[in-house]
């Protein structure tokens, strides 16, 4: 090998960077978050391991039903109505962004562009940046 | 063949590092043009398109010059432009990244640009657009590596790149046209109203592309021991000559139109250019310059004698150059807007954070284009100067 | 590799195979589309239109601003400092800008004293024949059934031809972040834009799926402004029209404008 010196060095110094999570971590393990839902209803829009695997898909959906077809009215897989609105549905009960919506998606490195236009619920006002 | 662009004399490399730093200050403009918006230009709600957007309509004329060199060697047998279609294949990669960079950088919401992808809407010309210029991209970066890279081996090119070299040249024209619909299509803008939007973008793309080659190739005699052949640089010249009466043709078909008919719709955008509008004449000095250049260089390049010199025949080409430049990437967007709709009067001047982002892109255009000559010329002076035999 | 044409015909079955496999997963996985309807209380029309008095809107001269504040106070619109960077759904200019190819230097002796330099009221058209939604490349800005020219503020991506298409400059783009600058109360029912996105006038299709009529007319008045299905014989707007003649912006444009000017 050409160069074998220097590559194996570079190699060596490779595995010892690409491995820092692991290592600079070791031993303290990140708990999970803890969600303050916010409400003492029981039962969301659709039911909570749907609404934990699919709240995304659900509110795009909604999206498109509100803006583009001009439709408000979602019948759920309970058969109630609700108004499909993040603003104004999801918030009534989620009132604490920080305190629900955030735990998670700070957890997991997400930011939604969502709240750059929806107006969060008064406890935190202002954009998030 | 990459490696080839990475090594060379000092000036060469000081070229880059300047290149690097133009690119990198620009970059450093764009960011805060993210974070804050597009409000850091000087772009209002009156004229909602600027710098970028001329600038991106002036440089799809530079790259389907291309097209003028490949279709008469590819098409006609013109075996002297053979040394130098590569030069034209790399030119136009270099014009249509700086296109599709000015329109990033113009776009209100960037991370959503793939949007137009998505909900594909071919009703719209700017999907056509987007369309066009990224196949006509990926065209010539494969035309023109594909034959180099044979050309660097001692091999003919393989036999499936001919289909797309015919493919580039209707391909070319295209690039113009669609950017052309863009403006022509629009009932409320008379200035970009006329059906020969389309015809001048081909005139003063083939006048503004190939006078940008000449350059180029008399740079390389110069400075390097590429030498594309006085004959082809006056092919080209002549090529350039002819564009530019066309171009002047056609401008003065549209002074005429508009003067004649009387149409305050219409008319309103010229005295705006020509001699302003409402105390207001911001432009009028750029377009006055446009047109003595514009004039000077069409003599110049008429004249057999001032285009066989040559003294005269860069300068000659420089000003076709800046006088076209003016003319679409400054004045015609910006026209389109002053007056609005309302016939009120909003002027244009752009922020400096605007012309650092202008610039780093076509810092970014000169460093794409001085790297892809690095390697056409590195490999054609060191396999020798051969032709590709079709 | 064997490549007869039997080899090929078993790999070429079992990739059709493998494509169907997905649809037929979720059709049995789906548990049962949830179903979406419109509001009932939503007003229905079928193409609505607006009716601009001018005859009626006479205390525009004198600074009423009323329609302008109730919209962009409803709909969170932002007051920009800087007048080229302004947001504009409905606004007031001079005749002159509104109608440039009407009117001649005679006007001022015949018009009424009441009439003369009056600003009129300017909005989106919701034209029938929108080029602002041919040029759109993602159908970002769409036009609905019931006439209405909507904006999808997600899908947007600020290119802003639908702005050098409109021949009536009825389209902002946010320059900037618009919150910083909303002067008026928030209104928590609706939500803001960000920066980099068009907006315009959207004949507040909200208010109309909640029941309710836009809220530039219900902020008027002196009833200046009249909303109604123009295909409808029997609305207020029809009844208008047909008592008085009317005109519309830049008519020989095509674009169909469906904001009616009494003059």
């Amino acid at each position: 090998m050409y160069n074998a010196g220097k590559i194996i060095v570079g190699i060596l110094i490779f595995l010892v960077l690409v491995s820092v999570p692991f290592w600079y971590n070791r031993g303290k393990a990140a708990a999970p978050p803890k969600l303050e839902v916010g409400t003492t209803e029981k039962q969301c829009v659709e039911s909570t391991p749907y609404m934990k695997a699919s709240h995304m898909k659900l509110l795009d959906q909604w999206r498109d039903d509100v803006v583009r077809n001009g439709k408000r009215i979602y019948i759920s897989s309970t058969g109630k109505q609700y108004e499909m609105s993040l603003q104004n549905t999801c918030v009534k009960c989620h009132a604490k962004k920080t305190q629900f919506c955030d735990r998670c998606h700070d957890y997991v490195e997400v930011s939604p562009v969502c709240w750059d236009c929806h107006i969060a619920p008064k406890e935190n006002s202002g954009p998030k940046e | 063949m990459l490696e080839k662009a990475l090594t060379g004399n000092k000036g060469y490399l000081l070229w880059i590092a300047f290149l690097l730093i133009v690119v990198g200050t620009g970059f450093s403009s764009y960011l805060k043009q993210l974070s804050t918006g597009l409000g850091i230009t000087g772009m209002s709600r009156d004229v909602s398109w600027g710098l970028y957007i001329g600038q991106f309509t002036f440089l799809v004329g530079v790259a389907a010059s291309a097209v003028m060199l490949v279709l008469p060697y590819y098409l006609h047998n013109y075996k002297v432009f053979g040394k130098i279609t590569i030069l034209g294949e790399f030119l136009a990669v270099a014009s249509v990244t700086m296109c599709l960079s000015f329109i990033i950088a113009d776009l209100g919401q960037p991370a959503r640009a793939f949007n137009v992808l998505l909900y594909a809407t071919p009703q719209s010309v700017l999907f056509w657009d987007m369309v066009v210029l990224n196949g006509y991209l990926f065209l010539n970066i494969v035309i023109g590596w594909t034959v180099l890279g044979a050309e660097s081996r001692g091999a003919p090119p393989p036999s499936w790149v001919k289909p797309l070299i015919y493919l580039s040249i209707p391909w070319a024209i295209s690039i113009h046209t669609v950017t052309a619909f863009l403006y022509a299509g629009l009932p409320g803008r008379g200035f970009w109203l006329t059906a020969i939007m389309a015809p001048r973008f081909l005139g003063s793309a083939f006048a503004s592309g190939p006078a940008l080659l000449i350059l180029f190739c008399m740079f390389l005699r110069k400075f390097t021991k590429f030498d594309a052949g006085w004959t082809a640089i006056q092919s080209l010249a002549k090529i350039v000559a002819y564009a530019m009466v066309i171009s002047v043709f056609f401008f003065l078909c549209e002074i005429f139109t508009v003067y004649y008919s009387q149409i305050p719709e219409h008319i309103y955008h010229f005295t705006y250019l020509l001699s302003g509008l409402h105390g207001h004449s911001a432009l009028t000095p750029w377009m006055w310059a446009c047109m003595i250049m514009g004039i000077t260089a069409t003599v110049l390049m008429i004249i057999p004698a001032t285009r066989n010199s040559e003294q005269v025949l860069p300068i000659g080409c420089a000003l076709v150059f800046f006088s076209l430049w003016i003319e679409k990437g400054i004045s015609l967007v910006l026209v389109g807007f002053i007056p609005s709709p309302l016939e009120t009067l909003t002027e244009y001047v752009p922020t400096l954070r605007e012309i650092s982002i202008t610039l780093g892109v076509w810092g970014l255009g000169f460093l794409i284009l001085t790297i892809l000559y690095k390697v056409a010329i590195t490999v054609r002076l060191t396999e020798g100067p051969q032709t590709v035999e079709h | 590799m064997d490549s007869t044409r039997r080899h090929f015909l078993k790999i070429a079955g079992l990739s059709v195979l493998g494509l169907g496999a997905r649809p037929l997963i979720d059709a049995i996985a789906d548990v049962g589309q949830p179903k979406v309807e419109p509001n009932p209380n939503a007003l229905v029309g079928k193409r609505w239109a607006m009716i601009v008095d001018q005859k009626k809107c006479l205390k525009a001269k004198e600074g009423c601003k009323d329609c302008v504040l109730a919209c962009h106070r409803v709909h969170n619109v932002p007051d920009m400092p800087n007048p080229k960077q302004a947001v504009k759904w409905i606004w007031q200019a001079p005749f002159e800008e509104v109608f440039p190819e009407v009117g001649n230097v005679y006007m001022a002796e015949y018009m009424k004293d009441s009439l003369k330099g009056l600003p009129l009221m300017l909005l989106c058209n919701h034209c029938d024949n929108p080029p602002c939604v041919r040029v759109c490349p993602t159908k970002a800005t769409f036009r609905r059934d019931d006439g209405i020219v909507m904006m999808d503020f997600h899908r947007c991506i600020g290119c802003r031809y639908c702005m050098a298409a409109c021949p009536f400059g009825a389209r902002s783009l946010n320059w900037l972040d618009p919150r910083p600058f909303i002067k008026t109360e928030l209104n928590m029912e609706f939500p803001t834009r960000t920066r980099g996105v068009v907006e315009k006038c959207n004949f507040c299709d909200e208010r109309l799926a909640k029941g309710l009529i836009p809220a530039c007319v219900e902020a008027c008045k002196d009833k200046a402004l009249v909303f109604g299905d123009v295909l409808d014989p029997n609305s207020e707007v029809r009844a208008l029209l047909r008592q008085h003649p009317s005109t519309r912006r830049k008519q020989h444009l095509g674009t169909q404008p469906q904001v009616y000017y009494i003059l």
